[in-house]
């Protein structure tokens, strides 16, 4: 087992490097003066031109800029914005909380709710009750998720007037972050109400994030559990007199689980992409909409620090996937 | 002459083979109508669109649809802020988003058809150094790369394209490796190297034509992700530009009207859905035509 840790570890190391090459070259490629771009600044004398490509290290050769860059990565310095001048790692851990809280929630109504309706589609499968809960999914597998927050919105918080529309909780409570996740320190902060008013906030965004993979793990389970349903052991589990439910609950979906777990790993990206638009819609003060502000503000020290925090990230979280799975499938160890 | 005839039914062509498996999937059949009639009206577009997609009638500003209270029949699903045509904007809309799934489509199937082709059948070093610059590309999640791509490229329909082909290509580049790793060392492979095919030829006409099968079920996919993404792009403000009639583009001018005019950000996003949902109706379809493990059950 630790052989195949250290095995995966030794392919994430070239990884992480390309991935930090990359995010080194963006601003590099970037059309303009990397100067202008990196300071943030419109018009410049030459003096001070030149004095800020020295300052930024810029006059120096591009290996030695890449070496540098590297150094600064390892000892967890990625950059400062040009705009609040904070450093990029506290703005990411500053924010990083709400989105994971977001994606932790959505992640959790996707599994709970699509692998039962996989469940229940294979069991009947070719009745109306299959044939409508995978038209359900493949709707929200086909779903422009940008434009469905927008529906929810119109609906929920517009005709409704239900759910508020964008931020994490209501104007009136403040309290102090301990965690970062809002519905946890609402809870500590024991203000009256202030639980209920976090919760509403995060319905919709989380609905809106969980409906692709929701549909993705509800597709998946069926078919895995499809081909599971058709195996020698559960025949002989069924006519060993097993009720229906024990037969497909413990002898069928344990198995059935093993593709859908890969699944559910590889819905980190999705959920980040994801995140992206979601933020954007409920203005949620996340990484994902970090980002994109980054971009359209061309504060471009956080979007190359932000892309090799996010990507280190995926690739850390796509590791202990594997691990994981190394652990429930030990033929995939070898 | 005396010619036996001994035969009496003709054997099944692919196409036919594949036709049969295809149209006992209803959904598929569907989702083949349902783009056949999209794809009409885009090409048809400029006769099949009762305004023009560009023409703002200063005389109705967010008119609703014709079904609403108010509404007028000339402005089927009403008119946008600036008082466009929403049905005529929809339709060259279907335009850009065809033209963007077919180019992104062809663009990394052809790209990542090559790459995974090369990485596998040369194998060592080669394919190593292929699959970890995949890696790399897929540590990234896809619409973030493409947002940042397009920031250095610029904004607008073209570059988005080019950085959502590049997003695509790893899935197309692994799905060939894969599929030309577990054919290589086949007899039909190793019989025809031995009959002296060079390389190019055991690649591409020897070897290629058997792992068409998911290729063309990850093409359809990719086609309507490709979709998907460019109106993400183009929501963001990253895709195509206004005046564009892009769906997304659409969608992102839509969303301060959302409270007072719930149309113009209704229609766009249904477009957007109903195409998707079509090309996903095909996707299964064909993967069930063309999986011969699904055939037998």
């Amino acid at each position: 087992m630790l052989r195949f840790i250290f095995g995966r570890l030794a392919v994430l190391i070239p990884t992480f490097l390309g991935v930090s090459l990359i995010a080194f070259s963006f601003i590099r490629l970037l059309p303009g003066d990397p100067v202008m771009l990196m300071s943030g600044e419109r018009v410049m004398a030459p003096e001070r031109h030149a004095e800020l490509m020295h300052q930024l290290g810029l006059d120096r050769p591009m290996y030695v800029q890449y070496f540098d860059y590297l150094g600064g990565l390892v000892t967890g310095d990625f950059g400062s914005s040009i705009v609040t001048k904070r450093p990029v790692l506290d703005d990411f851990m500053n924010l990083f909380p709400a989105t994971l809280e977001l994606s932790l929630c959505a992640i959790i109504v996707a599994v709970l709710l699509g692998i039962p309706a996989g469940v229940i589609a294979a069991v009947k499968r070719g009745t109306w009750l299959d044939q409508s809960l995978m038209g359900v999914a493949l709707v929200g597998y086909s779903m422009p998720i940008f434009w469905w927050g927008l529906l929810l919105i119109i609906f929920f918080s517009g005709y409704l007037g239900w759910t508020p529309v964008s931020g994490r909780i209501s104007m009136m409570y403040f309290f102090p972050q301990v965690t970062g996740f809002m519905l946890i320190d609402s809870l500590i902060s024991g203000q009256a109400g202030a639980f209920k008013s976090a919760v509403s906030y995060l319905i919709l965004p989380t609905v809106v994030l969980a409906t692709i993979p929701l549909a993705v793990i509800a597709r998946q389970t069926r078919s895995a559990m499809l081909e599971v349903l058709g195996e020698d052991y559960v025949r002989t589990a069924r006519s060993k007199g097993l009720t229906p439910f024990r037969v497909i609950g413990v002898h069928a979906l344990r198995n059935a689980l093993i593709p859908v777990i890969t699944t559910i790993g590889l819905q980190v990206g999705v959920l980040l992409a994801g995140a992206i638009l979601t933020e954007t819609i409920f203005s949620w003060p996340g990484i994902g909409k970090w980002m994109v502000d980054s971009v359209f503000k061309r504060d471009y020290q956080v979007v190359q620090g932000g892309l090799m925090l996010i990507a280190a990230m995926i690739m850390i979280i796509n590791l202990i996937v594997d691990v994981l799975y190394g652990f429930i499938n030990p033929r995939i160890r070898h | 002459m005396a010619v036996a005839e001994i035969k009496t039914t003709k054997p099944q062509t692919g196409f036919a083979e594949f036709w049969f498996y295809f149209s006992r999937n209803k959904g598929a059949v569907m989702g083949l109508a349902i783009f056949l009639i999209i794809l009409v009206l885009a090409i048809f577009a400029p006769f099949v669109a009762p305004h023009s997609p560009s023409i703002q009638n200063r005389d109705v500003l967010l008119l609703p649809p014709a079904l609403a209270a108010g509404g007028q029949w000339t402005y089927f699903l009403g008119t946008d802020a600036v008082g466009r045509d929403i049905l005529s904007r929809l339709i060259y809309g279907a335009r850009f988003s065809l033209f963007i799934g077919l180019v992104v489509v062809t663009l990394s199937v052809i790209s990542g058809v090559l790459v995974g082709l090369i990485a596998g059948y040369f194998r060592g070093r080669t394919d190593t150094i292929i699959m970890r610059v995949m890696d790399i590309i897929l540590a990234f999640p896809s619409l973030l790369l493409a947002l940042v791509l397009v920031a250095v490229l610029g904004p607008g329909l073209v570059n988005a394209m080019i950085a959502i082909s590049l997003v695509n290509l790893p899935h197309f580049v692994r799905l060939t490796r894969a599929a030309v790793m577990s054919e290589r060392t086949k007899d039909y492979v190793i019989a025809s190297r031995v009959a002296g095919a060079g390389t190019l030829r055991l690649m591409f006409l020897t070897i290629l034509p058997n792992c068409l099968a998911p290729l063309i079920v990850q093409a359809t996919l990719a086609f309507s992700a490709a979709i998907l993404d460019a109106a993400a792009l183009g929501f963001l403000g990253m895709g195509a530009q206004p005046p564009t009639p892009e769906w997304g583009t659409m969608l992102a001018e839509a969303r301060e009207f959302i409270q007072r005019a719930w149309w113009v950000v209704t229609f766009p996003g249904l477009a957007i859905l109903v195409t998707v949902i079509a090309i996903n109706l095909m996707g299964d379809g064909l993967r069930d035509a063309l999986d011969p493990k699904l055939k037998r059950s």
